[in-house]
């Protein structure tokens, strides 16, 4: 599949940005994190910037974003709908929690009931954007139970981290927060670790012989191609990456986006101040990086079965 | 909505015979020259003269080589919208700008509604929706439902543009749902099948298997050894001089 920039952005900062809301919202609700103004300010902008502008990302995958509207109208069929209606729906509990955070310093009563609600509704977007890719049959290595979850471990992986650098930075209480990212991001390994070699040994979809329905001739392959030039249907789903190039990437995805940041993250547990501040900066960074490159590398190392009619081979 | 009608009575698709499609992509041509004005108009082109030209086909002919050997095949394999029963191009809409009509199975983009968002083209394995770059919309097979009812053409028009085009008779247009239709007797007849049926998606349109090849004419020199007295002495003449 080709990987197109708009949705790996999307994607990435939208899932870092509901990963820290979910965080945020849990503190504060459970009352581990005092309600201060700066931490909140800095926090919910940092966190519904990221959504926000990934959203805006996404509209720009769209051939006539003048009509997004009308996307939040098919929820009852439609996985993409529901992310829409959910990520708008998570905007009113999160900017009423960050309204009585940041101006009347509260994150009870009424205002506890508003974090959760924002947490609920960023793990049902989450799980939505998820499912969008889960429900695909004709790409083999997205139609996987684990694929939901990779999304929501990531964004909490990635949402903790930059949790743990805002918590350094306003002087809060950075223990717990770290605790739960190391398990969000070992979590998220196993995961991923997981699902590589689903993809790896699992089936791949149709061959061009499955594909035609010709076997019983014997072994198919390409003589004439219908078209001189790549069309939509080859430049959309033909993206194919080299085996080499994603071994490589893959390691480039694990130490960058795993063990770092895990890295960073326990040494800063154990140096707290600046150095704290410095790490848990260079955790977010290298996570950053490396989600990206997680993300690229699921769409160029998805094959779609519609590639069967153009090349002979699963490569 | 894009929540899939109840099962339709009427199954409008197309029987594409392998045997005997040549490859010419006469269906294919005349597909586009029909729908840029059509229905899905305009269906643009990009880079037509450049040095990378490219553009939306609701039709594609590729040509392949199967078996191996003397039993191999050429197979010129005609690819276009299924019209499947229960389809996912449908059903991941987010607008219902893609949607199943009720009436006769058609599936259809809406080109006033559609976000381009390409989902739709994601969830078919027939690689059967191409986008329109220009347009911003996905563009797919209409079964030309703009000629089929289409009372200001000829009765011998209202089928879709490719079916007219065929010089061979290659491809049939007719409804599936009805078993004693001409084109569920041919399936019926000739074992037609669903491409990639383990995807669940239910196609109707049905694809006609290449026959079995028929066993070799008699060589020359065979007829010739049963032939009269005359005929072997003359073979046995050509036969001695050739030496």
């Amino acid at each position: 599949m080709h990987p197109a920039y708009s949705v790996i952005f999307f994607t990435t900062a939208s899932g870092a940005g509901y990963g820290l809301l979910i965080w945020l919202s849990l503190l504060g609700a459970a009352g581990l994190v005092e309600p201060q103004r700066g931490l909140g300010l800095a926090g919910f902008a940092l966190a519904l910037g990221l959504v926000t502008a990934g959203l805006l990302s996404s509209t720009a995958h769209l051939g006539r974003p003048e009509r997004a509207w009308r996307a939040f109208s098919q929820w009852r069929s439609s996985w993409l709908s529901r992310e829409g209606v959910a990520a708008v729906a998570t905007y009113v509990p999160a900017g009423i929690a960050g309204l009585g955070w940041v101006f009347l310093r509260s994150a009870g009563g009424p205002f506890a009931a508003a974090l959760i609600l924002a947490a609920l509704g960023s793990v049902a977007t989450l799980w939505c954007t998820g499912m969008i890719y889960a429900s695909l049959k004709p790409i083999a290595a997205w139609n996987k139970p684990l694929v939901p979850w990779i999304y929501l471990a990531l964004a909490l992986a990635t949402g903790g981290v930059l949790g743990c650098l805002l918590l350094a930075v306003f002087g809060g209480p950075v223990g717990t927060l770290a605790g739960a990212t190391l398990l969000s991001l070992a979590g998220g390994l196993v995961l991923k670790l997981l699902y590589w070699r689903q993809i790896d040994t699992g089936p791949k979809g149709p061959d061009m012989t499955a594909a035609t329905g010709l076997g019983d001739i014997g072994t198919v392959r390409p003589l004439d191609p219908p078209h001189t030039m790549d069309n939509f249907v080859m430049r959309e789903m033909g993206y194919a990456v080299a085996r080499r190039h994603a071994a490589k990437l893959r390691r480039f995805a694990l130490g960058l986006l795993f063990l770092a940041p895990m890295g960073c993250l326990l040494v800063a547990l154990a140096l707290p101040g600046w150095p704290a501040i410095l790490l848990a900066a260079l955790a977010s960074l290298s996570a950053a990086a490396g989600v990206w490159i997680e993300r690229w590398l699921f769409f160029a190392e998805a094959r779609h079965a519609s590639a069967a009619y153009y090349r002979p081979t699963l490569a | 909505m894009t929540s899939l009608p109840p099962p339709t009575a009427k199954k409008l698709g197309l029987v594409i015979d392998l045997d005997i499609c040549v490859g010419c992509h006469a269906c294919a041509t005349s597909c586009k020259e029909w729908n840029t004005g059509g229905y899905s108009a305009p269906l643009t082109d990009q880079q037509p003269y450049g040095a990378d030209p490219h553009g939306a086909w609701l039709n594609r002919v590729h040509s392949y080589e199967a078996g191996s050997g003397p039993a191999s095949r050429t197979v010129h394999f005609p690819r276009s919208c299924l019209h499947c029963e229960e389809p996912d191009c449908v059903t991941v809409c987010p607008t219902s700008a893609s949607y199943k009509r009720a009436e006769d199975g058609i599936v259809l983009v809406d080109p006033d509604t559609c976000i381009g968002c390409k989902l739709c083209s994601w969830a078919c394995p027939y690689g059967a929706r191409e986008y329109d770059y220009d347009e911003g919309v996905m563009r797919k097979c209409t079964l030309c439902v703009d000629r089929i009812y289409n009372e200001t053409l000829e009765e011998e028009d209202r089928q879709p543009a490719c079916v007219r085009a065929c010089p061979t008779g290659a491809r049939a247009f007719g409804d599936l749902g009805d078993p004693d239709s001409t084109v569920s007797r041919s399936v019926a007849e000739r074992g037609g099948f669903d491409l990639m049926p383990e995807f669940g998606y239910k196609p109707v349109n049905k694809y006609l298997p290449p026959r079995e090849p028929k066993p070799a004419a008699p060589r020359e020199t065979d007829v010739v050894e049963t032939g009269s007295a005359l005929e072997r002495l003359f073979d046995w003449a050509d036969k001695a001089l050739t030496r």
